[in-house]
């Protein structure tokens, strides 16, 4: 929530000792963001201006507390800081309320929201591909936020939908969107459920159908439940997330099924602990302000 | 951090005399069920209480003993029992969940009531179709097991205002169960007696508009998650003194809440308005999530459902047939619209929940676009959550909390 936090909880860590590793020259106030995600924890370091200082990925695992802790260091170690460094932490991401050194938590729908708008400002909405879920974010001209969806209960639309039908298909995750490129032709699984697509999926292959076809009508798929959320006719049409990150095909299909450009923020995988970085930074910022 | 908030909850001092009064009223069940000295019909929630009190029957509710499954979670061991004898876990959850009950011979009564080893059996069965075709589904199950007689009402649907033509359809229909209903009673209604039994059902609904009407005020006494355990008296003692006496016991001591500033949520700084039906294996984790937010759910359409403003103790059967009639799930989408814009207004709600209730469409109001239009129709913020009533299957408590907690920060905002 993006209201004044309790000052008592604003400095987790001894701000006045705000300097570099031994030796190192003094670091400018850091603000942190943490996303532990479904899938992969995020960790960004941002200054007042908002520029991202340093990132670290990382498996989430099965302990997000200390998923979310090596996530840290490393960044910290990538910028030569302390943690001393972080005036505010926020976390995000569904394992949000297991970060211990996080001032507060804020839902990744708020987040994902603050960190595109930093790289957008302006009416838009917002497409987030996650692990689990999937979200519409509709942002105001003025960054407010207007509404949101979350896709329903299951992983249609999902990056766990991607997970299942590389799984069905033997192939690694990393493979699919270099495959799905050198598809021949263009098809949809048209099952929203995941078991039903993979049965969609054995048909294809009795079939004789090319894998890489296969993989493209998985991904166009996801691009179609996203379609079905919005019209998707107010400002522009952002699309971040971790599965964007690593499957840029999914740009071009949702831009070719909503007919109008999509725009991708840097390091979409980010853009929910850049949020929450920014979101530790306001909440940093005087009262007045 | 928000969900890191210690929720602190308020007990409402009365609870103790509706447990007492609600346990008086499943014991006399339990009793006459053994011993045969009193008839008993099974009535579904919103069905003519009063005509079967008046022809001297104990009523008794198989949705009330629905909610208590959904409660009590025993739901979840008991709806695969319906589920494998043919009653998809697509329908009702509250049917599948009590003839599961009854299959699996389980019930939180038993538990709850000392001696109560099984629900009481019917010597009828009465329903009204103002809730769902399902509830007269689930009676002809009992029919077929306990060959015993049904009456029913088929309420019409969709209806904008209501003509003289759906008020003669609807009391034709309850004119014409009369016959039945003596016959198994073995005595003529008295129409004295029903006009009694009416005037209690009237004052009982007076007192239960006033217990949720407190929460107009700003911070509200009560929160619709009490609402749903206070409601009790109002639907299965609806037509006694028992109910009258809980309510002029709990609006006393809400008026007391507001006299003191007692708040149901500490810090309220939103109100919101959930419509559709609660998702009762999840009462106290919801209660529990929007007091660390600061949320009051302050109304809700389910809580209102159980007021029943048209009886007239001078008209029984017409004003029956009107008050059944005339309830929030009968209507056409632009009246339910209206609706909920005067509950927005007189509530100071500036959050919609709809709750999208995978087994139970007819009060799953936000599957043909209103949250939508009422969003850009009154400027409030609309959240859709999928869930259920009793099937946590269908529930996802981390997607769900996601949700509540976004929406509250768009609130914020």
């Amino acid at each position: 929530m993006s209201g004044k936090a309790d000052v008592s909880k604003r400095r987790h860590v001894d701000s006045e000792s705000n300097t570099g590793k031994e030796g190192a020259p003094e670091l400018p106030a850091l603000f942190c963001g943490v996303d532990v995600g479904a899938s992969a924890t995020k960790v960004v370091l941002i200054g007042k201006e908002g520029a991202i200082l340093a990132k670290h990925v990382r498996k989430s695992g099965v302990d997000y507390k200390a998923s979310a802790r090596t996530a840290l260091d490393n960044a910290l170690d990538a910028l030569g800081a302390r943690e001393s460094s972080v005036t505010r932490c926020v976390a995000t991401g569904y394992g949000r309320s297991n970060v211990e050194f996080a001032a507060r938590s804020v839902t990744e729908i708020t987040c994902h929201g603050h960190g595109c708008y930093f790289y957008f400002p302006g009416r838009a909405v917002i497409v987030d591909i996650g692990g689990q879920d999937s979200k519409i974010i509709q942002i105001a001209g003025d960054g407010r936020r207007l509404g949101f969806k979350m896709n329903r209960k299951c992983a249609a639309g999902t990056g766990a939908f991607l997970e299942e039908i590389a799984a069905r298909l033997e192939i690694p995750l990393e493979k699919l969107d270099s495959l799905a490129r050198a598809a021949d032709r263009k098809f949809t699984l048209g099952s929203f459920c995941t078991v039903f697509a993979k049965t969609e999926i054995l048909a294809y292959i009795r079939r004789g159908e090319r894998v890489e076809n296969i993989i493209r009508g998985a991904f166009q798929s996801v691009v179609n439940r996203i379609v079905e959320m919005d019209r998707f006719t107010e400002g522009d049409v952002i699309l971040t997330g971790g599965v964007v990150q690593h499957n840029a095909i999914l740009v071009e299909a949702l831009a070719e099924s909503l007919g109008k450009e999509v725009l991708v923020p840097p390091d979409p995988q980010f853009t929910g602990a850049l949020g929450a970085a920014l979101t530790a930074r306001d909440d940093d910022l005087p009262e007045d302000r | 951090m928000s969900s890191d908030k210690k929720a602190s909850f308020k007990k409402i001092k009365s609870t103790g005399l509706m447990k007492k009064f609600m346990g008086e009223y499943f014991m006399e069940l339990n009793e006459a069920a053994k011993s045969g000295s009193q008839k008993i019909a099974w009535c579904t929630s919103v069905g003519p209480a009063e005509l079967l009190r008046a022809l001297g029957f104990l009523v008794y509710f198989p949705e009330n003993h629905g909610a208590l499954l959904g409660a009590s979670r025993m739901a979840m061991d008991l709806i695969p029992a319906a589920n494998a004898i043919g009653y998809s876990p697509d329908i009702c959850s509250y049917l599948t969940s009590d003839i599961g009950s009854y299959l699996e011979k389980k019930t939180p009564l038993s538990g709850a009531f000392p001696g109560m080893e099984e629900v009481p059996r019917p010597d009828v069965l009465v329903y009204n179709t103002n809730q769902c075709r399902d509830v007269k589904d689930w009676f002809e199950y009992y029919r077929k097991e306990f060959d015993v007689p049904i009456a029913g009402v088929e309420t019409p649907r969709g209806l904008g205002d209501l003509t003289e033509t759906d008020l003669d359809y609807v009391t034709a229909q309850l004119e014409e169960m009369v016959p039945v209903l003596e016959k198994v009673a073995g005595k003529s209604l008295d129409r004295s007696e029903l006009e009694r039994i009416t005037d209690l059902s009237r004052k009982t609904t007076e007192l239960w508009k006033k217990v949720l009407r407190s929460a107009t005020h700003v911070p509200s006494p009560i929160s619709f998650f009490d609402g749903t355990i206070h409601m009790g008296p109002a639907v299965v003692l609806r037509g006694t003194d028992r109910a009258i006496d809980y309510y002029e016991a709990l609006t006393a001591e809400l008026e007391e809440r507001i006299g003191q500033g007692v708040a149901a949520v500490d810090s309220e700084r939103h109100r919101i308005y959930w419509e559709g039906m609660p998702i009762w294996g999840k009462l106290r984790e919801h209660s529990e999530l929007f007091m660390q937010l600061d949320a009051c759910v302050v109304a809700s359409t389910y809580c209102n459902s159980w007021i029943f403003e048209a009886l007239d103790p001078a008209d029984p059967f017409r004003s029956m047939a009107r008050a059944y009639t005339e309830l929030f799930i009968t209507r056409s989408e632009d009246y339910k619209e209206s609706y909920l814009d005067r509950m927005v207004k007189e509530y100071r709600v500036n959050g919609i929940l709809f709750h999208d209730a995978k087994t139970c469409p007819n009060n799953s109001n936000c599957r043909y676009g209103m949250p939508e239009r009422l969003a850009k129709k009154l400027g409030v913020a609309c959240l859709t959550i999928n869930g259920d009533l009793n099937d946590l299957r269908c529930y996802s408590e981390e997607q769900s909390r996601t949700n509540i907690e976004a929406f509250v920060e768009q609130l914020v905002s």
